[in-house]
């Protein structure tokens, strides 16, 4: 079996706080390959970004990692210390953003930004450098790269700056990118435009990408797999069509027929009854059992079995029968 | 940015004009100038000679006009207790006032910045902590007090430095320095630190502030989402997005330094144009406090202009928006 | 009176902190305690000054100039009188002086503030609410004023009042000038947080409907308008009556403030100076430690409590 790009075991985050601790992050495990992209769709609050800040080595004290352990590409990364850390941002793990109005440093020419970042973490040249800074530019998209390199970050458009803030996490090759949010900030025409910019570049340099998002347009779009988070834990895994189709956590079911893409013909949207728990009153047992239709006295005693590479974190997943 | 830049220039020019007014209203309605200038033998026709005279007898735009016409070719009157052009005594005073100002300033900014970015950087180290709280004593410290405490140091029990006066100075023609005798930058240590410290204080707060600001931005996470090393995410990325908003203060404290040297020049008996000013007020020598307030606003809004043009070389953001219009 | 409905008003800022966050705070933060502490102690001396002082340092019947520079807790020479901080040139017991120079000090430094801050909300409601000409010359003062050192200002006004003053007047009104110059010298910051508020809160729901059913501008600016930005200007009282004190102490140290008829803590100090070369150190650093204490705990207080009215910062 080809060895995963990074693979997420059993991750737990937790945040002291002054009501006790809280886990946006409980007990999530997936992996992913090499120039595969696996959507993480959640609510806001779910944990999706703060599984994607763990990974990257960016949690904000107090936030740390409490349990599990990530690898990447075959090594153990959850337990390095900060220089080692640091030596693998940007050289191993890139990360984009939500906002590319305020991703980039204002003061700084986009070129030396990009040279910047390639002195770190290559052996190159300065003239080297700045050669590969116009080309990552041009990759990326940008008319008249040799010229744009000096420009400034406010001399160019919201979906031109996220262009830039992708050839910045690219410019070292990273085998993996960490997009969070990439198009949310972003003008709707552009965000096709962006999704498949990201989508091209990934699968021909073979870049493993979490992106995470709450659009089910963009997973359907542009993902191979998806993992829906809800309350801090994995809620279902699994590849796009099957759970789009044919959800088996009760949540994914609720939360694709509230899509106004993926109920497209019927008449009117679904609402899940009653709002995601806050990551301080989460329920005993299964952490949707409240707003669950199909809740039994189990569900609300023992948590939800973990979903292995296929299936949901649920008692009593919903059948298959209708694809089959 | 011509634009703005005249538009800055005319306002400034509207704040002096607002100053001279509150100038000239002092020459005018407080004490009687005809009371100031004759003595108590005096004669109807002395009075009306000397209104004339002073063109009292003219309406107020005209006498306005007139104050402002004297004022730009530096003539304030004379002096009531000096009974000298007061434009002689500020200019024999002033290079004391700006030589003490300008090491203090120069000290204050250097390590007002060097300890605010060490304070964002370490911010829970225990250095930092213990740096910020002698920060907030010598907020609360009055500049007054500063010095009496270094005088009794320094000077009494240590004998080390003088307490009082410039010490030697060097009469260059123009400008007598203090920089050129052992005696002269001797005396200048205990007052460049007590006028420099509150500003440094002050600065360092800032600039702390600020830093931390700027180090919760998106783009400073991005750099560090990229592995930066920390010395080029603090100075290269943080560190001059702090500028931005710190110089303008810097900019408005070294005008404040000039307004504060007043209290340091009167613990050291500095002879500044300071210590003057004071001793104008307590003499309620108008000419003098006149002529003080329009050279000190003259400084200031010079300042403030020099400030916001310095603005363009460090934004970008601020010289493409201005250009564009034009 | 009948009660006209009108859309609930948030509740105002001050009393959300004051009920969550703020006690939890200020019991969890021993600087804000000690510093309450001290400020209290300071005041309630001040304000009992008759009682705990040994004597009225400035009624001449009860001076002896024998007992003229007597170190604390020395008996004195030629009276054998003994003194807990000592005595000063005239005889004058150090610590009743402190007692009735802090009085001085406080009650310039809250009248100043309290001055400032009537100046300031009135303007700044009035410019937020009225726009327009009105605020264009009430914020423009405020600019060209801020401009310049508060210091520089204090000093400047308290010499024209000096000057507009009859020569004969010019002690007595001493504190009361000084009043009026710290005041005047310090409203621009709260004019400036109560106009923004009021620019806020002028187009809410609940002013509009207030102006709606017939309120006068006045009504609704007191009533509605006001406390929703007293939390800040609390937190500005608190910061400027620190800055107020040392404003007022710089002055009288400099000689152009309280006069040595009602010398207050900067003017002992003044007058303490003068012995410091001749070794008799008590007559200043008493004083000047008092002052010390009483800056650095109300700025401490100051600090503390724009830090827990301002969540943004923890």
């Amino acid at each position: 079996m080809v060895e995963p790009v990074l693979s997420l075991r059993n991750l737990s985050v937790e945040i002291p706080t002054r009501h006790g601790i809280v886990k946006p992050v409980d007990g999530v495990s997936y992996d992913i390959g090499a120039g595969e992209i696996l959507g993480v769709v959640g609510e806001s609050g779910a944990g999706k970004s703060m599984a994607g800040n763990a990974v990257i080595g960016l949690l904000n004290p107090p936030a740390h990692i409490a349990a599990g352990e990530i690898w990447l590409k075959g090594s153990r990364i959850d337990n390095l210390t900060g220089e080692a850390m640091r030596r693998l941002r940007g050289k191993e793990i890139g990360m984009v953003f939500q906002d590319p109005l305020t991703s980039l440093n204002p003061l700084l020419r986009i070129g030396d930004q990009l040279v910047e970042t390639m002195l770190t973490h290559l052996d190159i040249s300065q003239s080297d450098a700045e050669k590969r800074a116009v080309s990552a530019l041009e990759e990326v998209g940008i008319p008249g790269a040799a010229e744009r390199v000096n420009s400034y970050p406010h001399e160019f458009s919201g979906g031109m700056r996220q262009r830039v803030v992708i050839a910045l996490a690219l410019c070292a090759e990273p085998s993996l990118i960490i997009a969070d949010e990439p198009t949310t900030a972003l003008d709707v025409s552009v965000q096709a435009q962006i999704i498949a910019l990201l989508r091209r570049l990934c699968r021909e340099r073979g870049t493993a990408v979490m992106l995470i998002t709450h659009d089910m347009g963009v997973i359907a779009e542009a993902t191979d797999r998806m993992a829906v988070m809800y309350a801090g834990r994995l809620a279902e895994l699994g590849p796009v069509r099957d759970v789009l189709s044919h959800p088996q956590h009760p949540y994914t079911h609720g939360l694709m027929a509230s899509t106004p893409l993926a109920s497209a013909g019927k008449s009117r949207l679904h609402q899940i009854p009653g709002a995601m728990p806050r990551l301080d009153s989460v329920p005993e047992g299964c952490a949707f059992n409240p707003r669950c239709p199909y809740t039994t006295e189990k569900c609300r005693q023992a948590p939800a079995p973990r979903p292995e590479s296929t299936s949901a974190a649920c008692w009593y997943p919903l059948a298959r029968e209708k694809a089959s | 940015m011509l634009a703005f830049i005249i538009r800055r220039i005319g306002q400034s020019i509207l704040v002096l004009l607002i100053v001279g007014l509150v100038a000239f209203s002092m020459f005018n309605f407080v004490g009687d100038p005809i009371d100031n200038m004759l003595g108590q033998e005096r004669t109807a026709e002395d009075i009306e000679r000397l209104r004339i005279q002073l063109g009292l007898d003219q309406p107020f735009p005209v006498q306005y006009f007139k104050f402002l016409q004297e004022a730009v070719q530096g003539n304030f009157g004379v002096s009531y207790r000096q009974g000298r052009p007061v434009a002689e005594i500020l200019l024999e005073r002033a290079p004391a006032t700006l030589e003490l100002a300008a090491v203090s300033g120069i000290l204050a900014i250097i390590f007002g910045i060097a300890l605010g970015v060490f304070t964002a950087i370490r911010r829970n180290g225990v250095l930092a902590n213990i740096v910020m709280s002698a920060s907030l004593i010598g907020v609360s410290l009055p500049t007054f007090l500063i010095g009496i405490l270094l005088i009794y140091v320094f000077s009494v029990e240590l004998g080390w430095l003088p307490s009082f006066g410039r010490g030697d100075v060097v009469d260059l023609g123009w400008w007598r320095t203090g920089f050129l005798t052992e005696s002269g930058l001797k005396a200048l240590i205990l007052p460049s630190i007590t006028l420099g410290l509150y500003q440094m204080t002050l600065i360092m707060r800032l600039v702390r502030s600020e830093m931390l600001e700027v180090l919760r931005q998106d783009y400073i996470r991005f750099a560090r989402a990229r592995g930066l090393k920390d010395r080029a995410v603090n100075f290269r990325h943080a560190l001059k997005n702090t500028m931005v908003p710190v110089i303008t203060v810097i900019g408005l404290q070294l005008g404040a330094i000039i307004a504060f040297a007043i209290i340091t020049e009167t613990v050291f008996q500095w002879p500044g144009v300071g210590l003057l000013f004071i001793n104008a007020i307590q003499f309620v020598d108008i000419p003098v406090m006149a002529a003080y307030l329009m050279l000190i606003s003259v400084m200031f809004v010079g300042i403030n202009l020099a400030v916001d043009i310095l603005y363009f070389f460090i934004d970008p953001r601020l010289r493409a928006d201005r250009a564009g219009g034009h | 009176m009948s009660e006209i409905p009108v859309p609930v008003r948030p509740k105002s800022r001050l009393r959300i902190a004051l009920e969550s966050d703020v006690f939890f705070s200020f019991r969890r933060s021993p600087v804000a305690v000690a510093s309450a502490v001290v400020v209290l102690i300071l005041v309630l001396s001040a304000v009992f000054a008759p009682l705990i002082a040994t004597s009225n340092p400035f009624d001449p019947a009860s001076l002896n100039l024998m007992n003229g520079f007597t170190p604390p807790m020395q008996p004195n020479a030629f009276t054998g009188e003994t003194f807990l901080l000592g005595t000063d040139d005239q005889g004058r017991d150090v610590y009743s002086t402190i007692l009735y120079g802090m009085r001085i000090s406080l009650f310039v430094g809250a009248a100043a503030v309290a001055f400032a801050m009537v100046l300031g909300i009135t303007l700044g409601l009035i410019s937020g609410y009225v726009g327009g000409w009105t605020e264009t010359i009430i914020m423009r003062t405020a600019d060209v004023q801020l401009t310049f050192p508060s210091i520089l200002v204090a000093m400047l006004i308290f010499g024209i009042a000096k000057g507009v003053t009859p020569v004969e007047y010019r002690d007595q009104m001493a504190i009361w000038v000084l009043i009026l110059a710290i005041g005047l010298s310090d409203w621009v910051q709260f004019a400036r947080v109560v106009r923004g508020a009021t620019l806020v809160e002028k187009n809410k729901e609940y002013v509009q409907a207030a102006r709606l059913i017939g309120r006068t501008p006045g009504a609704i600016m007191l009533r509605h308008i006001l406390p929703n930005v007293l939390s800040p200007v609390l937190v500005i009282a608190t910061i400027s009556l620190a800055l107020a004190i040392i404003a007022e102490a710089t002055l009288s140290f400099l000689g152009v403030g309280a006069p040595p008829t009602q010398p207050s803590l900067g003017t002992l100090i003044r007058i303490g100076q003068g012995f410091l070369f001749s070794g008799e150190w008590w007559i200043l650093f008493f004083p000047a430690v008092t002052l010390l204490a009483l800056a650095l705990s109300v700025n401490l207080l100051g600090d503390w409590l724009r830090d827990a009215l301002n969540p943004r910062l923890r």
